[in-house]
């Protein structure tokens, strides 16, 4: 009997900075028939009728229009990640193709660095290295001093499964948290961590130490923190952002951060990624940027893979699709 | 922090010494009871607070209206006290810098009843011991006393205080701040983000997993134990080596007992140092230690700097004998700054 070809799989290229790991092409080769976007474009006739998945990985290849209509049997465009507004959601379920991310796979990495990030500002991590570290360094100041975390208030803004696991967190931490989300979590929950529901955003703006942003970008979300926000902080409070770049207005941060009307930033995000060289949030003193390394651990990517993976071979065997993206 | 540390000082430093020169000096009966009472609870600021004398009665024993004399190394500046703990330790005290003390020796020192060490200074040696005849106390900010010659400031009859309680939170925070800035690759991703050459982000930079990993603490005093309540937060499997097993907290948080230091070496993804210095601690990680640890282990020590061979370390670390160290502390502090 003929062998089953295993399914082909667009990708966008093989190692480097950018492509998919090598070590995940061994892996992901039993499996798929993995074709790069080079070769797709050599013979575009070929493969054009063949490729039911386009495995995105590190937001490549970019799934647009013309790349859609060239596909007439893809079944699935699967997401390296819980982000998605990379994606034109719209366009691609009108071809009828479905869409899956990795959620699970990135959540306790990234509350991870959510954490890292409110402990490295608060107690200036960064800075702190660069004097212990510095050539010209003599003495230690005992009057250098930190922000303190443990008994501080947290508040999570978007408390989906990342925020949750903060939550989780900080709670070791004895910190008073407060949230704000779409729907209020049960009781069950709330209660699990200590977590104090705030319908008003800007109550939790008002009594928080550290506010964490851990929301999906969408119309909503975008530029949720501007101005206005920023001025219901405290002068003494720390803003982290783990979601997305353009939750911020990041004018209005520069400005906040500039004038003392917040403390302090941390940031694993930004838009674009990387800032422009020039942008006034790299010249500040009081801001910490991080390249977006929230998911940046092999174990995560790994397991990103792998559900990526399943996900495909679902939708291609036409069973339920792990970590579908509904409209 | 800085604020519990000056309370418990002040409190710790103040009441019991004021009872013990009392007692002698007057013979009450009472205050002499008192005397072994106080002596036993002198260890910690906290408790001393607990066992406060009856005010009225030490009130009638004092009839001193001038409040005691304390030595400070300087007030304000990069190694002093700080100004804004001086409006409340002028309430109890009357704070003499050492400045003043060596301008006026002969006066103050009949003053001066306690030492106030901030910050490892003023250095409490021979002949500052010898120049103050009516030192009764010599109260320490922080929980290290491995600078303090405490033989030899016991020999002068003088106590020795420390501040153990209100370090413990802050230095567990900056131990678990060390080990996921050391894992995530934080200080060297924020070069790269604010760095002029970067053009853009690779997808293959990555660092090591804290959830998950296996955190071996040695040392499980205060310090030590509120790091595992925080790493079990973040699903970390805890072992832990100390003097004495501590049964209790085992069960509260799940931890798992290492009688010997080279299972917790051979298992931990982290190590962490949360001992005291002394000399049985001195050197406690050496060569053999760390090749012991896993070749993707990080080593993290907010103890003292003497409890690593420093030689050792750095070979390791050359060699990827180890993947990574995070240090709070150093020997000397700072450290040279040429290899």
């Amino acid at each position: 009997m003929e062998e089953k070809e295993l399914p082909y799989t667009l990708i966008n290229v093989i190692g480097g900075p950018d492509g998919v790991y090598e070590d995940h092409t061994a892996y992901l080769e039993k499996h798929l028939k993995l074709i790069t976007m080079n070769e797709f474009l050599k013979h575009k006739q070929v493969f054009s009728p063949k490729i039911q998945a386009v495995y995105v990985w590190y937001y490549k290849p970019v799934v647009n229009k013309e790349l859609l209509q060239s596909l007439p049997n893809l079944k699935v465009v699967v997401n390296s990640g819980a982000g998605v507004d990379h994606l034109d959601l719209k366009l691609i379920f009108s071809f009828g193709v479905k869409v899956a991310n990795t959620p699970f796979a990135v959540s306790s990495p990234t509350a991870d660095l959510g954490i890292a990030l409110m402990l490295a500002s608060a107690r200036n991590i960064v800075e702190g290295h660069r004097i212990a570290v510095s050539p010209d360094t003599k003495l230690f100041n005992a009057a250098w001093l930190g922000e303190e975390v443990t008994g501080a208030t947290l508040g999570i803004i978007g408390m989906g499964t990342i925020g949750y696991k903060v939550a989780q967190r900080a709670k070791a931490f004895d910190m008073k948290i407060l949230y704000h989300n779409r729907n209020r979590r049960n009781r069950v929950d709330e209660e699990a961590v200590g977590a104090v529901y705030c319908p008003k955003m800007e109550d939790l703006l008002r009594q928080s130490d550290f506010v964490m942003l851990v929301v999906n970008l969408t119309p909503q979300t975008c530029k949720l923190i501007g101005e206005k926000e920023l001025g219901f902080m405290k002068p003494t409070a720390t803003l982290i952002n783990i979601c997305r770049g353009q939750v911020i207005d990041q004018d209005a941060l520069v400005k906040a951060l500039q004038n003392g009307i917040i403390k302090a930033a941390a940031l694993d995000v930004t838009y674009p990624e990387p800032l422009p060289r020039d942008h006034a949030l790299l010249q500040l003193k009081n801001i910490i940027i991080t390249p977006h390394i929230g998911s940046a651990t092999a174990q995560a990517r790994h397991l990103m893979m792998r559900n990526m993976l399943e996900a495909i071979l679902a939708a291609i065997n036409g069973l339920p699709v792990p970590n579908e993206v509904h409209a | 922090m800085f604020r519990a540390k000056t309370f418990y000082l002040a409190q710790s430093a103040e009441l019991p010494a004021a009872w013990v020169t009392l007692a002698n000096r007057s013979g009450c009966r009472w205050a002499n009871s008192c005397i072994p009472f106080i002596q036993k609870s002198f260890r910690t600021g906290p408790k001393c607070r607990e066992r406060t004398a009856p005010s009225p009665c030490r009130d009638k024993i004092m009839g001193e209206k001038e409040p005691p004399g304390a030595l400070v190394y300087d007030i304000g500046g990069a190694f002093g006290v700080p100004e804004s703990h001086v409006e409340f330790l002028k309430k109890h005290f009357d704070l003499i810098t050492m400045k003043e003390f060596h301008k006026n020796k002969e006066q103050l020192c009949e003053k001066i009843r306690s030492i106030f060490v901030f910050e490892l200074r003023p250095v409490v040696d021979c002949e500052l011991l010898e120049s103050l005849p009516r030192l009764k106390v010599v109260g320490n900010s922080g929980v290290g006393v491995d600078h303090l010659d405490l033989k030899l400031i016991s020999s002068y009859g003088v106590k020795i205080t420390n501040t153990p309680h209100a370090v413990s939170d802050s230095t567990a925070d900056i131990g678990m701040a060390l080990m996921l800035a050391s894992a995530r690759r934080l200080v060297e991703g924020c070069c790269i983000a604010t760095s002029p050459d970067t053009t853009h982000f690779a997808a293959d930079w990555l660092g090591v997993e804290v959830t998950g990993a296996t955190l071996g603490i040695i040392g499980m005093g205060s310090i030590g134990y509120k790091v595992a309540k925080r790493a079990k937060a973040f699903d970390m499997n805890i072992l832990y080596h100390n003097r004495n097993r501590r049964k209790e907290e085992e069960e509260a948080i799940g931890a798992i007992y290492c009688k010997n230091m080279q299972d917790l070496l051979q298992q931990s993804d982290f190590v962490m140092l949360v001992v005291n210095l002394t000399p049985e601690t001195h050197k406690l990680i050496g060569k053999r230690e760390l090749e012991l640890m896993k070749p993707t282990a990080t080593l993290i020590n907010i103890s003292r700097g003497a409890v690593v061979d420093q030689d050792a370390l750095a070979k390791a670390l050359q060699k990827s004998v180890i993947r990574a160290a995070a240090l709070d502390v150093t020997d000397p502090e700072p450290l040279p700054r040429r290899a």
